[in-house]
């Protein structure tokens, strides 16, 4: 493989604001998301979900459901067994190290190990009729004892949480360096803590869905779905329904929002295109909300145990502790959320020493896998709040005591002993914590906070500063695609296994094509995310897309740019080094209208028969790239904030927000800012609102938006975003991932700054959600400790 | 959604003619609450009487010291009118709180109080002001007319068509508002009129209800520090996912003491 030649220093596209290539048909309501892909005849699907946490099945009774006008068929288990390869799910990204039984079934066949788990499809004319006749649906149940907290889950008299489970606890290890028991008998100082934290749902604005639709002119079935995983999808359906992949094609149509919900092939998809197979006909499902609170994963509860050791001036000498991870009933895809959070708790610090034990615990609950951040935000929050323990015990401040315990620049590329999934090391590439931290604190006029604090406080208000960093691995490989096409039209296309799905990433693959080839941003089409354009792909996921799909695109628009003015070269007769690409043609530099339209070139490139290509090149206009790694680029963050909180009703209102951002080199600071304003709102629900709730017998509590809590524009601060950009030596356009690195530092700066505005009471906050409610009694229980010393 | 008829009658008369000959018939005004319901299935009626146009059930007036608003007047109304902004502001504010704009937007006073959802706004003033709900068949006394949770003295086929408010002294609304709706996680409505201080509380507990031991200690001494020295007892208050019957208790005063501040520290003597 030849080396890729990086982007020039002085780009002329990247890095500029650009807006949206998205946006006009989005805006003027023509974007095509699942449900409005045109779906004549089509049957559409409800589903019977349990109701219970944990039962056996003990009988089911279709009759009436059958006989309802309008149904088409009403399947259990047993009536898509015929067409299945297995009735349970395939793995999600495979791996040796789980057992085949930790997937969840197609259809319960009878047990039920969550509510919500479905066991009966209906088929029907409408989706009206379909939910009516799933209410005809009779099945008796036979309670089990439920578990729904994973730290009774482990022990080892717990109840099972399904029947065939020997043990509750799926996975048990340890993820260390160093001798970090020797570092702690020899520390002069050791800090312990105990932290809760939830991250709750992904809570897309649209919720998943998919239509299945044979076409027996083609033989093809295709397959739309709300996914942030064409080519997963693909893989999945061909396994679990013995397709043979060239009569299968999936697309995702636009996608309103994935935040890891998507990342997933599920039951309820599979089971909806058996039934467009078996019954040779159109069939749609679409989740509605009540369906997406149970039905779709979340990223629940971590109950960590945590111990820092340092020295008198407050360097890190270990870090030890053991966490307990809610899993869910079942495993629908691997158990990276806790392993990202193991592997990551040492995040921008040098810290000699390290051992975590994890417990990955089942729990009758719905599963749990990675949204937005995926176990990192976790495990910033732990150490975050630790390095504000530290300093609180030291006596020293909050700002000194990270800045001596941060990876310096000079120190970078900065390599801890620790691996990613891929065996690849954990290695810190570029980024200046130091730097992005006094740009924070400059920006939030730290300087002036006593005053400002002392005044408030004088008038009665308490108002609280609060600081977090983070380091967030992005660009998860292996390996993106990306097909680069000039059309002899004179369009740009570009093929992607890359997923859109609102982040803006047709724009951003559009930028990085456009830089190549001197084209307007209006003359590129983006096709990302159907398997019939792109034989292989990843998708959206893990902050990758601009790393791995951009660096694609750069890739094979490089290859198009060098065909492009080797033909016209030969065409022009002038020497290629004295050509460049601009408005759409390659012409003399510094002549502009002089020269060949780079539609004209594509045309040429499509050969005429019995004559030779011109210049020697092969046939098409084109290239082809698979951008391939497998070590990951470190974003990083420091954000600041202040908040005021209201003692008598425990609220809390976010003041100011400062978010300084090291995403490498920015392709366009427009939606590189979005990308920063999603993420801290995430991050804000994360910790004040969202709390994905349910009680002792499995019952979720929390199933409209009544009752679990986003944050709306109403909480929000302005949010000042500042970027710092240390270019990534690791990819040819120096870019790093932004969606989750401006997640991780929310809870940590937040719950810092309410613990600082209460720090006249003597309040210390561990845990995460926070609602007012918790505020309040914090509050109550410090003044009950006061009054007892 | 089930099935059913939708009617736009032409005058209350014909209104209340149709909702008597059809025993399943149910009034429609600004469907913010009804409609919801239909869609979840929680309700059946045959038929849905529109409301919302009958020119009986509009307007906005002062007259004999009443301030007088028909019941099919939206939230966004009266949080703007001039009339109810001069004569009760207080009444204006709250209104202005409810909800979210699409909600004011068409959402009415009538439809509320018929509801009489125990963390809706309204109900805390009609009580507290001592207002008088009137249907085309009778006048009902506030205290007579909440009866508890979605109950009220309203009878099958009776229509509130307007209320009328006692202009207070002074009054003010506090409110914490429920998160994601708007609605009252608890609201206390403060109100002197002809020399009686009447507060009323809603969101806190199984319905509006007046706070007897408020208005004893206000009137002994109209401060937001007699507020402050009572104990207000969680037993029989409102406990849900979002708070517990403690934190209701601990609001009632913060926002009564709130409300009083609001009043003390107005030259107006109006809103929280
Ligand atoms: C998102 C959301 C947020 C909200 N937030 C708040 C809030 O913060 N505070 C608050 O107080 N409320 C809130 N509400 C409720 C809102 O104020 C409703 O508008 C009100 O409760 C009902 O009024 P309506 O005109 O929409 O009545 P409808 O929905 O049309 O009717 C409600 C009920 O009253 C009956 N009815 C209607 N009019 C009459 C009448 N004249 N005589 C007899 N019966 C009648 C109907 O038959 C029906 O049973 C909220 C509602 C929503 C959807």
């Amino acid at each position: 493989m030849k080396p890729v030649a990086n982007l020039s220093p002085e780009p002329r596209v990247v890095g500029k604001r650009a807006r949206r290539i998205e946006d006009p048909s989005l805006l003027r309501g023509q974007g095509r998301y699942v449900d409005d892909v045109p779906a004549e005849h089509a049957l559409e699907v409800a589903f019977v979900r349990s109701p219970l946490a944990h039962a056996l099945i003990t009988r089911v009774d279709l009759t009436a459901a059958r006989a309802h006008p309008g149904v088409a068929a009403v399947y259990t288990a047993a009536d898509l067994a015929p067409i299945l390869t297995h009735p349970r799910m395939p793995f999600g990204f495979p791996t040796d190290a789980l057992p085949r039984n930790t997937t969840p079934w197609v259809l319960a066949i009878d047990e039920v190990a969550h509510v919500g788990e479905p066991i009966v499809m209906v088929v029907a004319d409408t989706r009206a009729i379909a939910e009516d006749a799933a209410g005809l649906v009779e099945i008796d149940y036979e309670s089990l004892p439920v578990v729904s907290d994973p730290r009774t889950a482990l022990q080892p008299d717990s109840p099972r949480v399904r029947r065939e489970l020997s043990s509750n606890v799926l996975q048990h290890y340890h993820v260390n360096y160093g001798d970090v028991n020797a570092a702690f008998a020899s520390a002069p100082r050791v800090f312990t803590e105990h932290f809760w934290q939830h991250r709750g749902l992904a809570s897309s604005i649209e919720c998943r869905g998919l239509f299945a639709r044979p076409d027996p002119a083609t033989n093809v079935l295709t397959v739309w779905s709300s996914t942030q995983m064409s080519h997963e999808l693909f893989r999945i359906l061909s396994e679990a329904l013995a397709l043979d992949e060239n009569t299968l094609r999936v697309i995702a149509p636009e996608v309103g929002g994935g935040f890891g919900g998507k990342f997933m092939a599920y039951c309820d998809e599979v089971a909806t295109v058996a039934a467009a197979m078996l019954l040779g006909r159109p069939v749609k499902w679409v989740e509605d909300r009540r369906e997406h609170f149970v039905g779709t994963i979340h990223e629940r509860d971590q109950f960590w145990a945590l111990e820092a050791a340092v020295d008198a001036e407050g360097h890190l000498l270990g870090v030890r502790g053991r966490m307990v991870h809610d899993h869910g009933a079942y495993t629908p895809q691997a158990t990276n959320v806790a392993y990202n959070s193991a592997s990551s708790v040492t995040g921008p610090y040098m810290v000699p020493h390290y051992d975590l034990e994890v417990f990955v615990v089942h729990t009758n609950m719905t599963p749990v896998a990675p949204v937005r951040g995926a176990g990192y935000p976790q495990a910033a929050f732990a150490m975050e709040r630790m390095m504000d323990r530290i300093a609180q015990g030291l006596g020293l401040d909050r700002a000194e005591v990270r800045l001596r315990n941060l990876v310096p620049t000079a120190k970078m590329p900065y390599t801890k002993p620790l691996k990613n999934r891929a065996g690849a090391p954990v290695t810190l590439d570029s980024g200046d914590y130091a730097a992005c931290q006094d740009i924070a604190l400059k920006a939030i006029d730290r300087a002036g906070f006593a005053a400002r604090q002392a005044a408030a406080l004088a008038q009665g208000r308490y108002i609280g500063l609060g600081l977090a960093h983070c380091v967030k691995p992005t660009g998860r490989g292996p390996y993106e695609t990306a097909v680069v096409r000039v059309q002899p039209s004179g369009r740009v296309s570009i093929y992607t296994g890359a997923l859109a799905m609102g982040q803006g990433l047709k724009t951003t693959l559009a930028i990085v094509c456009a830089e190549q080839l001197g084209v307007d941003l209006d003359s590129i089409d983006v096709m990302a995310g159907d398997t019939s354009l792109n034989a292989l792909g990843m998708g959206g996921f893990a902050s990758r897309q601009t790393i791995m799909a951009g660096s694609a695109v750069h890739v094979a628009s490089l290859e198009v740019r060098e065909k492009a003015l080797k033909v016209a070269s030969h065409l022009l007769e002038a020497a290629a080094e004295d050509l460049e690409l601009r408005d759409g043609r390659v012409q003399i530099a510094g002549v502009p209208g002089k020269g060949i339209k780079l539609a004209e070139i594509a045309r040429k490139l499509r050969g005429s028969p019995g004559y030779s290509m011109p210049g020697g090149v092969s046939p098409g206009l084109e290239a082809d790239s698979m951008y391939q790694a497998d070590i990951q680029c470190y974003a990083n963050a420091c954000h600041a904030c202040e908040v005021e909180v209201d003692i008598h009703t425990g609220e809390t209102r976010i003041l100011r927000y400062i978010a300084v951002q090291d995403s490498g080199r920015l392709v366009n600071p427009a939606t590189a800012e979005g990308q920063v304003h999603g993420g801290i709102v995430h991050g804000i629900g994360n910790t004040l609102f969202e709390w994905m709730r349910f009680d002792e017998e499995g019952q979720p509590l929390t199933t409209t938006f009544a009752d679990y809590l986003l944050t709306t524009a109403t909480e929000l601060p302005m949010i000042e975003v500042i970027f710092h950009e240390s270019p990534s030596p690791l990819n040819p356009l120096g870019v790093k991932g932004i969606g989750e690195a401006a997640t991780l530092p929310v809870a940590p700066a937040l719950v810092s700054a309410i613990e600082d505005a209460l720090g006249p009471f003597g309040v210390k906050v561990n845990d995460a959600t926070l609602s007012p409610v918790s505020v309040l009694s914090l509050l109550r229980g410090a003044a009950q400790a006061a009054a007892q010393a | 959604m089930y099935e059913f008829s939708y009617v736009k009658p032409a005058s209350l008369d014909e209104a209340a003619q149709l909702l008597a000959n059809h025993d399943d018939a149910k009034p429609l005004s600004g469907g913010m609450t009804l409609i919801p319901t239909l869609k979840q299935r929680l309700a059946q009626p045959s038929h849905l009487i529109d409301i919302a146009a009958l020119t009986e059930l509009r307007g906005i007036e002062v007259t004999a010291g009443q301030l007088i608003i028909g019941a099919a007047t939206r939230h966004i109304e009266v949080a703007t009118s001039m009339t109810v902004r001069t004569a009760l502001p207080a009444l204006a504010a709250l209104a202005s709180t409810i909800g979210d704009p699409q909600v004011r937007n068409r959402g009415t006073l009538g439809g509320s109080v018929a509801n009489n959802d125990p963390n809706a706004d309204y109900p805390a003033a009609v009580l507290a002001l001592g207002a008088t709900v009137h249907t085309q068949r009778r006048a009902i006394a506030a205290d007579d007319f909440f009866q508890g949770v979605f109950t009220t003295a309203i009878e099958e086929g009776e229509l509130i068509t307007r209320i009328a408010f006692p202009l207070p002294t002074r009054a003010a609304y506090a409110k914490f508002p429920h998160p994601a709706s708007g609605f009252a996680m608890t609201g206390v409505f403060v109100a002197e009129t002809g020399g009686r201080v009447r507060v009323a509380v809603t969101g806190a507990g199984p319905g509006v209800f007046r706070w007897r031991e408020a208005e004893a200690a206000l009137a002994d001494r109209f401060a937001a520090e007699s507020i402050e020295a009572l104990v207000v007892d969680p037993s029989g208050l409102n406990a849900d996912i979002h708070a517990p019957a403690e934190y209701r208790a601990n609001l009632m005063k913060v926002l009564a003491s709130r409300a009083l501040r609001a009043i003390l520290n107005s030259s107006e003597g109006a809103v929280a």
